[in-house]
């Protein structure tokens, strides 16, 4: 809508305009040209609370294909798909970092380097081949760091995999790579770890320049000492050095890389609600003591002596009588001799009582976001989201933590940029399931949005992207990133074959859609994995690691919701590199983006009239038209007004501090 | 059953065929990329090609498997499928509303990967189990497996067990129910611990996946189980 309104006003409500038309004309003008206004558009703007999302769902029912399915896009623009090189096709794509005009992809076949530059037409310009999952990817400086999890990888990258249980050729923790030239990585280093990489998070210490810290998180079971001295996966009670319930801070120099090693393995969970224990009750006791003197079996569990039932005793004997090769069900006194010294270690073999029995809390991470500029970590472990203070990179500790009884497995964390949100997500079935049919609730398999106060988390409310999938595709929430659009929480997330989700927090009790992505599923006639791993923000585009399909990178297209304006200013942003478990902390450039972005979301919101909107919009296309001295004293004279309006308004006070800070550059 | 070394030759060869045929730079890990760049840009393959090669990829994917892992596939089907006999059990014996989203997750979350351990035999010509549940009975079709195969296994419950804790109500369902299902869960993190301390194992990316995720599900909910049995226990205290 294109308005020019200055004649149709009356003169002595529109006192300031001339006041400053005047003082523009006596200031700046050297010719007789008399001061108009600019023409200016007014962008459509609708309240969150009144979202017209596409009905019928489109997202619902696509066809399915490769690299033909079916596509429903709402508020996005595709620029580019393009498929993996030949040697990743039909291996799984998943994590991506970025470095100045490039996107890593990893990949469980190793690492795919794009030049994004045209985020229209990506050009391959490495396919480092190099097995090993998850091949989650950061970097730093000139430095790559790739995570190996699986019992595949090897160090030298071979594809053959490692068909023993043991052996020195496996690789499971982090492979570090020079990328000086990074069309063609140079593989420096290994750091192996107790339970290898499934994730990793780079943390850079503002306060130190010549190192970078790696947290790993390993998911995978401990592997044996005799692969890697000292691995004990036992509890940290018996063997303080178990690779149990911690993580691993890698330290690595930047000049030195080489010599990066373990230099801390903090127990960020120790004493995490670690429930009263208690011992038996005189009545329990009792029992016991004469169940004993019947002759009964007893064992040990979770510290205190048991009674065995009869159906227990006899498949225990059972086992002892395999173990000496007789018939079930006869056992001989010896058998019951043997059972009566061996009950306890029996029953723990039976019931699994190696890892972790007994003691609480969670075992290890699956993910750690990495926020340094607010001091803070958003840890997300197992049946937990942990809160961490990491001023200390080495040595990182817990100051609160969170369960939800509709979480199951804390994947990932997201924290506001201000640092007074944060948003976990739960990966209900490890990503490999359909989780997102009309039949699942939509508290599981979620995202949960919590508050921080005085280093305190409280739940606000659930988000989960909306359309129901088919049993064909795995879907649940997933890795994702801030969209930098001032003033608001925007996020773009992946769900699987759930597609791309980006939604409004701004709200932490309301969140809402208000764009996606999403195809039908890969085949449809099986559950084929595929779908977005992972997307985020970078620099105006917005990129997906597809799965099976390649690399997807799409623009967000202005709508009600999302302003031109807000668009703009997200994009003045410019990062130099990204690793998204590694938060950026935004900041804007004042500019007129920026603060015409304010002025959408005012009128959103409904925090100033039409007039004042009208009249901000228009000083601020007239300050962009004039030259720089006349900007100045236009744009001043607005901040001035805005000063007098803002009365305790945060948002309002951001656009004044905006203007002024626009006035103050030229 | 194929043996382990014939399976993993025949993978070994699917796969080096595989990457001989259709990659232009797996030679070596780190050849000059530049040589890459021009090849693919100079070939341009059609989309059909490239679907092509991907089906193939992920057909021979499926040739890299070990007997340990179909014996790991094939009795974690019953050892889920208990789990759902004890689970069902928790809305008409009454148990607390935690519990029963407890257990209606456990039972979505097994069914599905049941789901998932029967498609991942079929794709490799393996005979499937299929589960038949008929109150507290479990019936195991189509492998060779006979019952008490199931019963052995770690953390199963025996019948005797079972038939406990369909009589259980309320309150006791839920601690008999918290009780048995840590031991179950327990059992299947022992059967993961086997599965990958058995040499050439868990190497292909479902198998590790999906063993990897069973294993740190169910010690999370281990976890979670056991705070609430000692919050049940210190109520009852």
């Amino acid at each position: 809508m294109k308005k020019n309104r200055f004649f149709s006003r009356k003169p002595f409500q529109n006192f300031w305009v001339f006041l400053i038309a005047i003082a523009l004309v006596t200031y700046a003008c050297s010719s007789t040209e008399q001061m108009m206004d600019v023409e200016y558009s007014s962008p459509n703007v609708t309240s969150l609370s009144n979202v017209e999302s596409p009905s019928p769902d489109p997202r619902v029912g696509l066809e399915a294909g490769l690299f033909d399915a079916e596509e429903a896009l709402w508020n996005l623009n595709k620029l580019s798909s393009t498929p993996p090189p030949k040697d990743f096709l039909g291996v799984t794509n998943s994590d991506l970092a970025f470095k100045g005009n490039y996107a890593i992809q990893g990949n469980y076949n190793g690492v795919i380097v794009w030049d994004i530059s045209d985020p229209s037409n990506p050009v391959l310009v490495k396919d480092y081949l190099c097995p090993a999952s998850q091949s989650d990817v950061s970097v730093y400086g000139n430095l790559m760091f790739v995570s190996g999890e699986g019992y595949s990888g090897r160090l030298d990258c071979g594809t053959e995999g490692v068909q023993t249980a043991v052996s020195e050729k496996r690789l499971r923790g982090i492979r570090i790579f020079d990328i000086t030239n990074i069309e063609e990585p140079e593989y420096v280093a290994n750091v192996q770890t107790c339970r290898g990489s499934h994730t990793h998070s780079v943390l850079k210490d503002p306060s130190d320049d010549e190192n970078v810290y790696v947290y790993v998180s390993g998911s995978a079971p401990v592997r044996p000492e005799e692969e890697l001295p000292g691995c004990k996966s036992v509890s940290p009670d018996e063997d303080p050095n178990s690779a149990l319930f911690r993580i691993e801070v890698i330290k690595v120099p930047l000049s030195n890389p080489e010599s990066a090693a373990i230099v801390s393995s903090p127990r960020i969970f120790e004493d995490l609600e670690e429930p009263p224990s208690h011992g038996l009750a005189p009545a329990e006791k009792e029992a016991l003591a004469e169940a004993k003197a019947n002759g009964a079996f007893t064992f040990e569990f979770n510290g205190s002596e048991r009674v065995m039932s009869n159906g227990l005793t006899q498949r225990l004997l059972n086992v002892l009588i395999e173990e000496r090769g007789g018939t079930a069900g006869e056992p001989t006194a010896a058998d019951s001799a043997a059972l009566r010294e061996r009950s306890t270690e029996l029953v723990n073999q039976m019931f699994g009582g190696g890892e972790d029995s007994g003691r609480k809390g969670p075992n290890q991470c699956h993910d750690i976001t990495l926020y340094p500029e607010i001091g803070l970590a958003g840890g997300a472990c197992e049946g937990y989201g942990l809160l961490l203070d990491i001023s200390d990179p080495a040595n990182p500790t817990r100051i609160d933590a969170v369960a939800d009884s509709n979480f199951s497995y804390w994947h990932s964390a997201t924290f506001s940029n201000d640092g007074k949100k944060v948003l976990f997500t739960d990966e209900w079935g490890g990503g490999g399931q359909p989780k997102c049919r009309e039949s699942d609730p939509m508290e599981w398999g979620a995202n949960a949005i919590f508050t921080i106060e005085n280093g305190k988390m409280e739940f606000q409310e659930y988000y989960k992207m909306p359309a129901p999938q088919t049993s064909q595709e795995n879907c649940v929430a997933h890795n994702g990133s801030l969209i930098p659009v001032p003033g608001r929480e925007i996020m773009v997330q992946s769900w699987y074959q759930g597609g791309i989700s980006v939604f409004d927090w701004t709200d932490p009790n309301n969140p809402v859609e208000i764009a996606f992505q999403d195809y039908g599923p890969v085949a449809a006639d099986r559950m084929a994995s595929g779908g977005s791993w992972s997307v985020y923000w970078y620099n105006g585009a917005i990129v997906s690691s597809e799965i099976a399909r390649g690399l997807d990178i799409f623009e967000l297209q202005a709508n009600p919701y999302i302003t031109q304006n807000e668009i703009d200013a997200a994009n003045t942003v410019k990062l130099d590199y990204l690793n998204a478990q590694g938060q950026p902390k935004f900041v804007w450039p004042k500019t007129f983006a920026l603060s015409k972005a304010y002025v959408d979301q005012l009128e959103r919101n409904k925090e100033l009239d039409n007039t004042t909107v009208e009249m901000a919009r228009q000083s601020l296309a007239n300050a962009e038209a004039a030259n720089p001295k006349v900007r100045k004293k236009i744009l001043t004279e607005l901040a001035d007004k805005m000063d007098g309006m803002a009365s305790g308004n945060e948002k309002v006070k951001m656009l004044t501090e905006s203007v002024r800070g626009l006035a103050s550059n030229q | 059953m194929p043996t382990a070394k014939k399976i993993l030759l025949i993978s070994t060869l699917v796969f080096s065929t595989l990457i001989l045929s259709v990659c232009s730079s797996s030679k070596n890990a780190s050849s000059p990329n530049s040589e890459t760049v021009s090849q693919q840009k100079a070939e341009q393959p059609s989309k059909a090609e490239l679907e092509e090669i991907y089906w193939a990829r992920i057909d021979s994917s499926k040739m890299n498997f070990t007997e340990a892992d179909v014996k790991f596939m094939t009795g974690m089907i019953g050892h889920h499928a208990q789990a759902l006999i004890m689970s069902r059990l928790a809305p008409e014996n009454n148990a607390s509303s935690q519990v029963q989203t407890l257990a209606a997750r456990i039972i979505n979350a097994q069914k599905d990967e049941i789901a998932t351990m029967q498609t991942w035999l079929r794709d490799r010509g393996q005979s499937v189990p299929e589960v038949h549940i008929d109150g507290l009975k479990l019936m195991i079709h189509g492998t060779g497996m006979d019952h008490s195969n199931h019963m052995n296994m770690a953390g199963m419950l025996s019948q005797e067990q079972l038939v406990e804790l369909s009589n259980a109500k309320g309150k006791k369902f839920d601690e008999l129910y918290l009780k048995y299902m840590i031991q179950h869960h327990q059992g299947a993190v022992t059967m993961v611990q086997t599965l990958i301390n058995t040499d050439g194992a868990a190497q292909d990316e479902q198998a590790f996946r999906l063993s990897t995720d069973i294993n740190v599900d169910q010690i999370t909910e281990i976890e979670r189980m056991k705070r609430m049995l000692s919050e049940i226990q210190s109520e009852s205290q």
